[in-house]
């Protein structure tokens, strides 16, 4: 009895990432194929991107506050205090920056889909559309894979730029640091594969995100409570391999690049 | 009623079926069908016509698989043995892709409407004719036309959470016939109606059957609607329907019922009404 279960719970488990395979890779082909929807990409990249922007922007100046604050204590311990914008801005770029704004994308964003998508399958909407003559996967999953791949580029970007200005901020008001001390050990100690590492990390979250979401709200079973399920287990799965990809991507540039 | 002419969006070019079929062909045929869910059939052995301008009203209790059947029918599902042929292509064997066109020439009216909520009633009566690219005000005079058809014209700018269940099923009927299709499918149209509001809605699904002369299967399990249809005609200049003088029925009518997963019963309504089969007696008892 145990082992049938375990059985039944493998199978799912494969053909879930056998559905998922598939619904990405055909989302990802129809990027290439007419019609592109490109009004429908727009609308996407303002409810995701444009939307987001109060919640990026509000948690990247208070995480960017709080890292300014907790490494400068340790800091001061070592007389090296000087050195607390190198940490932020460091801690932001490669790490907090791109994870953090995945989440609070992922929470958004991922849930909103998986519940839309969730909605129109339960009343029909997605059978209708495909009676009359157009691809869901065209119409409203790839505009979403392409409109949260883009606009979480740029809104990490942002976090890690208000990051960085709110642990400046933290800084000069709060622990009377020098300013122009603070900004030029940010800058200065960046090199090409820390921005690199930032700047590929949202590519991956953001197609984790969109797919995430989708898959969920397309395989919504089981009316409004359905719905519900599907929405809770778009954001769980997608944290969590946002947090398994960082893992993985950083272990891969460190190991190329060496830092 | 006070609309006054059927719906014929192809003469502007719009929506040119992929269609193969000529007047002689079935539009849709059926040959030794069979589907299931999770090792369970669902359907089994179905074969059965459409002929051009015919109607099949499709009977049966509810969850016989009634849904399921016109789903096949339009290749929203795949039969797991057996053969379809809509227009005389095979779709069972078709790709996806190859059946959104082809899907282009068939309008579906579903069980609740499934009109598209976020949308107004203009854009979701329009919406194939805009992913066809036709030009905005085109697509609202087609729309327009549509929705006189089904007495909806005041509503293009309303959403579907605006309007009744009645007006949402006349909506949906509207979005089915805006192109012009050779094949209408009907899923449940007056389920959850009320009786005036049924009979409304039949009078459409007729009035789309003696003015346009469309093909389609009208999926029902209620008894009243599927003898309202086989026994009136649609009078165009009295703009509302006629019952047949008696014992006469229309000629473009007739029945399938199924039962268990079997198609027990193909053939016009006086063999419907003096079949011996104890189901089926029961059935329209």
């Amino acid at each position: 009895m145990a082992l049938a279960t375990i059985d039944a719970a493998t199978k799912r488990g494969v053909l879930a990432v056998q559905e998922y395979a598939l619904l990405s890779a055909r989302a990802l082909g129809n990027i290439f194929r007419k019609p592109f929807y490109r009004s429908d990409i727009f609308m996407q990249a303002d409810i995701i991107g444009v939307g987001s922007l109060p919640i990026v922007i509000l948690t990247g100046f208070f995480l960017g506050g709080v890292l300014a604050l907790q490494s400068a204590s340790t800091l001061t311990q070592f007389g090296a205090e000087a050195f607390t914008g190198q940490l932020v801005s460091f801690s932001m770029i490669k790490e907090i920056g791109p994870v953090v704004t995945a989440l609070m994308v992922s929470g958004r964003n991922a849930s909103g889909m998986a519940s839309e998508l969730g909605s129109m399958i339960v009343t029909e909407q997605i059978d209708a559309m495909r009676a009359l003559g157009t691809d869901p996967l065209k119409k409203l999953v790839m505009p979403r894979i392409v409109a949260t791949v883009v606009m979480l580029f740029f809104l990490v970007i942002l976090s890690d730029a208000v990051g960085i200005l709110g642990g400046g901020f933290v800084s000069v008001s709060m622990l009377g640091q020098n300013g122009t001390q603070y900004f030029n050990t940010s800058y200065q100690s960046l090199e090409f594969p820390d921005i690199l590492q930032g700047l590929v990390k949202p590519v991956f979250f953001g197609f984790i995100i969109a797919t995430i979401g989708c898959y969920y709200g397309m395989k919504t079973r089981g009316g409004t409570q359905g719905v519900g399920r599907s929405t809770t287990q778009a954001v769980v799965w997608s944290s969590i391999l946002i947090i398994t990809t960082d893992f993985m991507i950083s272990r891969f540039l460190i190991g190329i690049f060496g830092r | 009623m006070s609309g006054n002419a059927g719906i014929s969006g192809g003469a502007n070019g719009a929506t040119p079926p992929p269609t193969s079929s000529t007047p002689a062909e079935p539009i849709v045929v059926f040959d030794d069908v069979s589907i299931g869910f999770e090792q369970k059939p669902v359907l089994e052995n179905i074969s059965f016509q459409v002929r051009s301008g015919e109607m099949r009203i499709l009977l049966g209790p509810a969850g016989v698989g009634k849904s399921v059947l016109l789903k096949l029918t339009n290749g929203l599902l795949r039969p797991d043995s057996g053969h379809i042929f809509v227009f005389g292509q095979e779709i069972s064997a078709m790709r996806e892709k190859d059946l959104f066109e082809l899907r282009g020439a068939i309008g579906t009216v579903f069980q609740e409407g499934a009109l598209f909520d976020s949308l107004t009633v203009r854009d979701n009566v329009g919406y194939r004719l805009s992913e066809e690219h036709l030009s905005e005000d085109e697509i609202t005079a087609r729309a327009t036309e549509a929705l006189r058809f089904v007495e909806l014209d005041g509503t293009l700018d309303k959403f579907p959470s605006e309007l009744s269940g009645g007006m949402r099923r006349r909506v949906a009927i509207a979005r089915a016939i805006v192109t012009d299709p050779k094949l209408i499918l009907y899923d449940s149209p007056t389920g959850g109606l009320d009786p005036i509001t049924s009979t409304t809605i039949i009078e459409l699904v007729m009035k789309q059957r003696d003015i346009s002369h469309t093909s389609s299967i009208v999926v029902t399990h209620r008894l009243q609607d599927a003898f309202i249809l086989a026994m009136h005609h649609f009078n165009l200049a009295q703009n509302r329907m006629e019952l047949l003088p008696p014992h006469q029925t229309d000629p473009n009518t007739s029945f399938l019922m199924l039962h268990q997963g079997r198609l027990v019963f193909d053939g016009t309504t006086a063999e419907l009404i003096h079949s011996t089969d104890p189901f089926i007696k029961e059935y329209i008892s």
